[in-house]
């Protein structure tokens, strides 16, 4: 597989090491009254899904950027690249 | 008996005379030649015996597709099975043998169960062999392996080199026939790049084995032509040899170039074979078709083979495999076979099944007649003949050329899961959805004719590339449409061979589909149809045709089994290039890796870097001895080791600290400039990760250490925490571990040696335990300095830019000389680190928590890290947890075998009464037995417990007592001294 790169431009997917579903970026609030039950959906319980997957990925031997990929898991095609970090502010994380 | 059957005509190169051997008998071929037609050429058909009935075999292909003639080249260490006779290009010297036979091949024992074929027929294994089960493995399975097979190993390491190389283009053209080779025309005149790959050796696809013409010269005229304007251009990469294997995602595609196959001796420098990763904008898939055989009984004889193979072998390589010949066909295609060996001199009788065809032809046609048997023991003698009327007529004859129409290519068509279409016309399958990106063009698509593939080639070109224009007349050529009756099998009760590679016939089909195997995919498996070395190129149809009659379906409504890569087999010293052996992975070394080779090292991989493991010296027996030395000097003097495998990641930033209060389940924010703690890392599931130290340089920056082997993870853990947790934390990671060499110089006498060395004063007040700085020394250089200990004793790590690292070890060497400073490895680092009862990945194993660790207190309450929440759930926190504890045997003259599990003293001994499990141990010199770390239910509380250490394994039950993990120093004294 080719990857994106937003900053870097295409590149063979081996220089990457996949993390998984890119839901791992909402982590929940520690402090939350469901807090237990939040972590517990947040560490174990993944979809899987045939099709259309948002993904992380880590540029391992580039430039150690992690990203967002949205790919197709059955046919592999990709459709979006990202900055995870961007994807993260987005989605509201800070500090 | 020199090249007997060797005929005018032909593409060879008779200057050039090549001996080879086969079973040790030497012949002699031409150059352009194959082993398969350079044997037919001497008169020999029987090249193999097959599969399961060992019966004799022949070359029934001139291509890749061979189900039959594979045979073992060369010998030693270089021999190679199973390699297609019909593509193993001929080369003088070459030495060929045959494969499957006991005895010799024209008298082969196992020819007794071709004999026994009724008892043999499809699952026959599944069958007979199911009791008792005991004899599977050591009788049924080492005799069924004597019996069938194919070739064999050398079973030595393979001494050829193998390559792997990256291309990139704009079009890749898969094929080099009339389609490919226009097609690649067509984009290099554009200026594109692009590389043509065929995996021949000669260019030109069937044009080479056709008269044909094309525009006013002949195919192979043309074809040399062509390739000799595309070798002339700079933008254009000639691929012969070069097989494409697979079509892989977004425009990747692996191909094999065979660089040295055809040579004696790959030349100097040069691999034999190349394993290439094709990157490409779009491709043009000309890959032709496969003619398919007709089942009829005895249709496997040595001299029986495709129409177009016989044609192949005529025109293309000068050979007549008999002087009289025979073509059954059901499509005009083998009336071309038919007058090209007519042409050549050879008398042809043509047998077709279609009643109305016409018969006014130069040579004898028999119109509605089907071939219902052959005969010849070990090659073809007579073909039985039914015809129109019924009565039956038997003609003499070495060959016989069979047509049962033409498939086109569609292998690489369906990498990505593309099923192809059906074709009424064609009665095949032709390509239907593709790989992004990829055309398909000629034959492969199902156009046929010569004037279909240029045509189609240059359109597939165009629209690949989006050229505009008019594009240039193409030259004119036959466009003979295909005519076809499809016509599967020759109905009768003797054995009709449908895939002679796995010696399947009509029949075995007939009763998996009697049996209840009916989807296409188990008919594959419960067969063996369409396995092996040539994935049923030229047998999956016939038995699909065969599946689908059975079951009153069309063709269609029955499906194909998925074509997966590689198209051919691949040697698995390709897939491998150069990472074997030593060169595996790669190897790292660290700055003083010189140093301690010379002081005769033994080293261990640890992380992909080689690590010295102990030191030994002369005299000492045995690794023991020497590691009990080494332990010994540093404990009651001083020693060094080489800690610069360690991970360490540099962090800094304004919020470097609150960064690190994230990652590490204890707190560091209150840490003071200068100063190092102890971290302990989780997983997000509350188990621990990793742990290691983290010491402060300045308010912004820190320096965190990792294990060796947990280094890579734990940074790509730390950029992930980084980027997309808290992303917007002014805090910046860079993985140090290769700039920084470091060395734990350890044990009572460590300050005296390194106060020789470093510049500042290092005492235990300016420098006490836990300290630590920048430093320099030696009069200037750069440094840094931590005052931390994994043995327990005074200890310091001092660490150096890399390029100074060898110097710096040499020169605690020569500081330490007066304390006879000792070297010491993983191995007494290990010995050293259980005695104090420090973790490591033996502990930190994946399913240990800090509570089970003995650092249940250390996870903070105060602030969020990671795994601090789910490290509270309630599972993680019973009563009866695992703790760390220490375990000592009872008589010490007693070993307690690491990996043995903790039960009660008296009682049975199952799974069910475990109580815990011994993660570390080693002789203890220091206390004069063994020792382990083990975790133990509810171990705080069990102290002094006599327990029984229970290894199945080895077999060993050791009685023992439960103690504190810390066996030497448990107050700490000597760190803080």
């Amino acid at each position: 597989m080719i990857i994106d790169h937003p900053l870097l431009g295409p590149r063979d997917s081996s220089e990457f090491t996949y993390l998984g579903d890119a839901r791992l970026i909402d982590r929940p609030d520690p402090d939350g009254q469901d807090a237990a039950a939040a972590f517990y959906d947040y560490a174990y319980l993944r979809d899987n899904p045939a099709g259309w997957h948002r993904e992380l990925w880590f540029h391992e031997a580039g430039d150690r950027s992690w990203l967002v990929v949205t790919r197709n898991t059955l046919t592999h095609e990709i459709s979006k690249v990202e900055l995870a970090s961007d994807v993260a502010r987005v989605q509201g994380r800070s500090k | 008996m020199s090249q007997k059957n060797r005929i005018e005509g032909g593409q060879i190169n008779r200057d050039v005379s090549l001996n080879f051997t086969f079973d040790g008998r030497r012949y002699s071929g031409h150059a352009g030649d194959t082993l398969a037609s350079a044997l037919l050429a001497n008169g020999v058909r029987l090249m193999g015996r097959s599969f399961k009935y060992h019966r004799p075999r022949g070359p029934m292909t001139a291509g890749s597709e061979e189900p039959n003639a594979l045979v073992q080249l060369r010998s030693g260490a270089l021999q190679e099975p199973n390699t297609r006779a019909t593509t193993a290009e001929l080369f003088d010297g070459l030495s060929a043998t045959s494969q499957n036979r006991l005895g010799t091949l024209s008298f082969d024992l196992l020819a007794v169960n071709d004999r026994l074929s009724n008892f043999l027929t499809a699952g026959f294994y599944y069958k007979t062999f199911m009791w008792p089960k005991a004899f599977w493995e050591k009788l049924y399975e080492p005799v069924i392996r004597r019996a069938a097979g194919l070739g064999s190993l050398s079973l030595e390491d393979d001494p050829d080199v193998y390559d792997k190389g990256f291309l990139h283009c704009d079009l890749l053209v898969i094929g080099a026939g009339p389609a490919g080779l226009m097609a690649a025309l067509t984009a290099a005149r554009s200026g594109a790049d692009v590389i043509l790959a065929d995996e021949d050796f000669a260019m030109g696809g069937r044009l080479n084995s056709e008269t044909l013409s094309v525009g006013d010269v002949s195919g192979v005229d043309w074809a040399a032509g062509t390739v000799a304007e595309l070798a002339a251009m700079p933008n254009v990469r000639l691929m012969p040899r070069t097989t494409v294997i697979g079509a892989f995602d977004h425009g990747i595609y692996g191909a094999v170039e065979r660089v040295g196959d055809h040579l004696a001796v790959p030349q100097a420098g040069k691999p034999r074979q190349i394993l290439w990763r094709i990157y490409t904008k779009k491709t043009v898939l000309a890959a032709g078709a496969i003619e398919r055989p007709i089942a009829f009984a005895n249709n496997d004889r040595p001299g029986v083979m495709t129409a177009s193979a016989l044609r192949s072998y005529a025109n293309r390589f000068g050979v007549a495999v008999d002087r009289r010949a025979v073509i059954f066909t059901n499509n005009d295609d083998g009336y071309r076979s038919a007058e090209d060996l007519h042409a050549k001199g050879i008398r042809v009788t043509v047998v077709d099944p279609r009643p109305d065809v016409s018969v006014l032809r130069d040579y004898e046609v028999l119109a509605g007649a089907q071939v219902v048997d052959t005969m010849g023991r070990l090659g073809l003698t007579f073909v039985k003949v039914r015809l129109a009327d019924g009565s039956e007529r038997t003609i003499e004859c070495g060959a016989l050329g069979v047509s049962g129409g033409w498939n086109p290519n569609v292998h690489l068509t369906c990498h990505q899961r593309g099923r192809p279409r059906w074709d009424d016309g064609l009665a095949a399958f032709v390509p239907s959805d593709l790989p992004t990106g990829m055309h398909v063009a000629g034959a492969a698509a199902g156009d046929l004719s010569t004037a279909g593939a240029l045509a189609g080639g240059q359109r597939a070109a165009q629209d690949a590339l989006a050229l505009d224009g008019a594009m240039p007349p193409l030259p004119e050529a036959e466009d003979a449409p295909v005519n076809i009756t499809p016509f599967w099998y020759v109905k009768g009760d003797g054995r009709a061979w449908l895939d002679q590679q796995n010696d399947v016939t009509v029949k075995d089909v007939r009763l998996s589909h009697q049996e209840g195997f009916r989807a296409v995919e188990h008919l594959k498996r419960y067969t063996t149809l369409g396995m092996a070395t040539d994935q049923g190129k030229t047998a999956n149809m016939g038995g699909l045709a065969i599946m689908a009659e059975l079951a009153g379906k069309a063709i269609p409504e029955v499906g194909t089994t998925i074509f997966r890569p590689p198209y051919t087999p691949v040697a698995i010293g390709a897939f491998a290039g150069r990472h074997r052996g030593a060169e595996f992975h790669p190897k790292r070394l660290t700055p003083s890796h010189a140093w301690a080779e010379e002081q005769g090292a033994v080293f261990v991989e640890a992380g992909n870097w080689m690590r010295a493991q102990y030191f030994p010296r002369a005299g000492e027996e045995n690794w023991l001895e020497t590691v009990n030395r080494e332990v010994l000097a540093t404990r009651n003097s001083v020693g060094v080791c080489d800690v610069t495998t360690l991970g360490k990641v540099d962090v800094q930033g304004a919020d470097a600290a609150d960064f690190l209060n994230m990652i590490y389940c204890n707190g560091f924010a209150k840490l003071a400039v200068g100063k190092v703690r102890y971290g302990l890392m989780l997983r997000e599931d509350g188990i621990a990760l990793d742990d290691g130290t983290a010491a402060r340089l300045a308010e912004d920056h820190f320096v965190v250490t990792t294990t060796t082997a947990n280094a890579l993870p734990v940074y790509r853990h730390m950029e992930f925490v980084r980027q997309c947790l808290v992303p917007d934390m002014d805090v910046q990671l860079i993985s140090t571990t290769e700039a920084w060499a470091q060395y734990a110089v350890a044990g009572p006498n460590a300050r005296r040696v390194l106060e020789k060395i470093v510049d500042q004063d290092i005492s235990n007040e300016a420098f006490p335990f836990m300290a630590c700085g920048n430093v320099t020394i030696c009069g200037g250089l750069r440094a840094r300095l931590f005052r931390i200990s994994f043995s327990g004793e005074l200890a310091y790590e001092i660490a150096v830019p890399t390029a100074y690292g060898d110097a710096l070890m040499r020169r605690i060497m020569e500081a330490g000389a007066e304390f006879e400073i000792t070297p010491y490895g993983t191995e007494a680092l290990g010995v050293m680190r259980i005695e104090k009862g420090h973790a490591t990945g033996n502990e930190l194993n994946g399913t240990t928590t800090a509570a089970n660790l003995g650092m249940g207190r250390m996870v903070s309450t105060k602030k969020d890290s990671i795994g601090a929440v789910l490290s509270r759930r309630e599972g993680l926190n019973t009563e009866d947890d695992l703790r760390a504890v220490g375990v000592k045997p009872l008589d010490p003259a007693q070993r307690v075998p690491a990996g043995a599990h903790l039960m009660a003293a008296e009682g049975p001994v199952d799974a069910a009464r475990d109580q815990g499990y011994l993660t570390s141990a080693c002789y203890s010199p220091n206390l004069g037995h063994h020792i382990a770390l083990a975790f133990l239910k509810d171990g705080a509380n069990r102290m002094g417990e006599t327990m029984r250490v229970v290894s199945p394994l080895t077999d060993e039950v050791v009685d023992v007592e439960i103690c504190s993990p810390h066996f030497i120093d448990p107050e700490g004294e000597r760190l803080r001294a």
